[in-house]
């Protein structure tokens, strides 16, 4: 039982952690809870799949299918953040600044709200189908009972929501005025850290070859699978052995969110105004 | 940004279609099987400064899933079946390997010389 509600915990914090943040993110957005209860079914749905069919997805592509499957989804998770922290650059202080255009920002936001669900379903998919591999493994071991098993398994998914309410309470209760800039950050580190594990999965399938020597070491201090670790790899993508590559592609992708924001944002905001004062 | 997203997908199943056989050729090639939830041999040998491949067969009819932080690989081995995870070229040493599943009672070593 023990064991089932360790590794359940262990999962799903990490999705948990994601979907928190992205609640926060939209809280009050017209339709966001919608879109965020579609993504959760169908990553869910996208896990129970995956697991399925662990193992041709494992014999796809000359053997390297889970690899390449497993950077594409992250990869998607991260195109997804990034669009979502430009939309917000170019239309988040317009939708903070004034009630009255409220209602056309969210119309227009509905893509970017889309973009979030698709996160949900992408964090829910990639943990969920290893809860699902590993619930598979002890039925069909049978050392534990069904009912302990339930228990073990239920009572880490509570505890994994948990993390995941706190998460969001947290958030939410920072000032609505610095919440937008906490957000804004928290997604660039979130994508980032994304991006550094794509490219994990991208260098264990041979696919990236250069750069591959260990970064650093700081597993002594703070091992990343510990606890408090798995927080900190799954908020600001804390890696305690990274590759060299993975720093680079962590930092690449901050600074392209950084620019986007800061190119996009300024050049859309003016076009919205003129448009808005020959309409009015 | 739908462009970009999608030449960045293509490339990526692009470039992993292709790569692995190009990588296979000068590799050193280690075998490990899970029975029981014990590797075997639990400590395999490897030549240091060369690409390594490590093919893992899984007996059990469990799904399991071969880890190692300093490896770096992560990967499912579905009850019954058979995977090839590929390693940088390493300098000599124990790198530990483990079931992510079984951590407790299912490692290994690697050892590079």
């Amino acid at each position: 039982m023990l064991g089932a509600l360790i590794i359940v915990f262990r999962e799903v914090i990490e999705a948990g952690l994601i979907v928190g943040i992205v609640l926060a993110v939209t809280k009050g957005l017209a339709g966001s809870r919608l879109a965020i209860a579609m993504g959760l079914l169908a990553g869910v749905v996208g896990a129970s799949l995956v697991a399925a069919f662990a193992g041709a997805i494992g014999e796809a592509l000359a053997g390297v299918g889970q690899e390449i499957f497993n950077a594409t989804i992250l990869l998607i998770a991260v195109v997804m953040l990034t669009w979502h922290n430009v939309w917000m650059a170019s239309h988040g202080r317009e939708l903070a600044a004034d009630v009255k255009r409220v209602g056309e920002g969210v119309r227009s936001g509905s893509q970017s709200i889309f973009a979030l669900g698709v996160v949900c379903a992408v964090a829910v998919m990639r943990e969920g189908s290893e809860v699902a591999l590993f619930i598979y493994g002890l039925v069909a071991a049978g050392g534990s009972t069904a009912a302990e098993l339930v228990i073990g398994s239920v009572l880490g998914l509570a505890a994994g929501i948990a993390v995941s309410a706190l998460t969001y309470l947290g958030l939410v209760a920072i000032p609505q005025r610095r919440l937008f800039a906490a957000t804004t950050g928290l997604i660039s580190l979130l994508a980032a850290g994304l991006a550094a594990q794509a490219v994990l999965f991208l260098q264990q399938a041979g696919v990236l070859t250069m750069l591959s020597q260990t970064a650093w070491d700081t597993s002594a201090i703070l091992s990343d699978t510990s606890l408090f670790g798995r927080v900190l790899h799954t908020l600001i993508g804390y890696s305690d052995q990274p590759s060299v590559l993975q720093v680079v592609a962590y930092c690449v992708t901050l600074a392209v969110i950084y620019v986007l924001t800061k190119t996009v944002g300024s050049r859309r905001t003016p076009a919205v105004k003129a448009r808005r004062a020959t309409a009015g | 940004m739908r462009m970009v997203s999608t030449a960045v997908l293509s490339l990526a199943f692009v470039i992993g279609v292709g790569a692995p056989l190009a990588v296979a050729d000068d590799a050193a090639r280690v075998s490990v099987t899970l029975k029981d939830h014990k590797f075997s041999p639990a400590e395999p040998t490897a030549p240091a400064g060369k690409p390594i491949i490590i093919d893992v067969s899984n007996l059990d009819s469990t799904p399991s899933e071969f880890e190692s932080k300093t490896l770096r690989v992560e990967k499912v081995v579905p009850g019954g079946g058979k995977i090839a995870v590929q390693i940088r070229p390493l300098g000599p040493g124990r790198y530990r390997f483990f079931d992510d599943y079984h951590e407790d009672t299912t490692e290994g070593f690697l050892i590079v010389k």
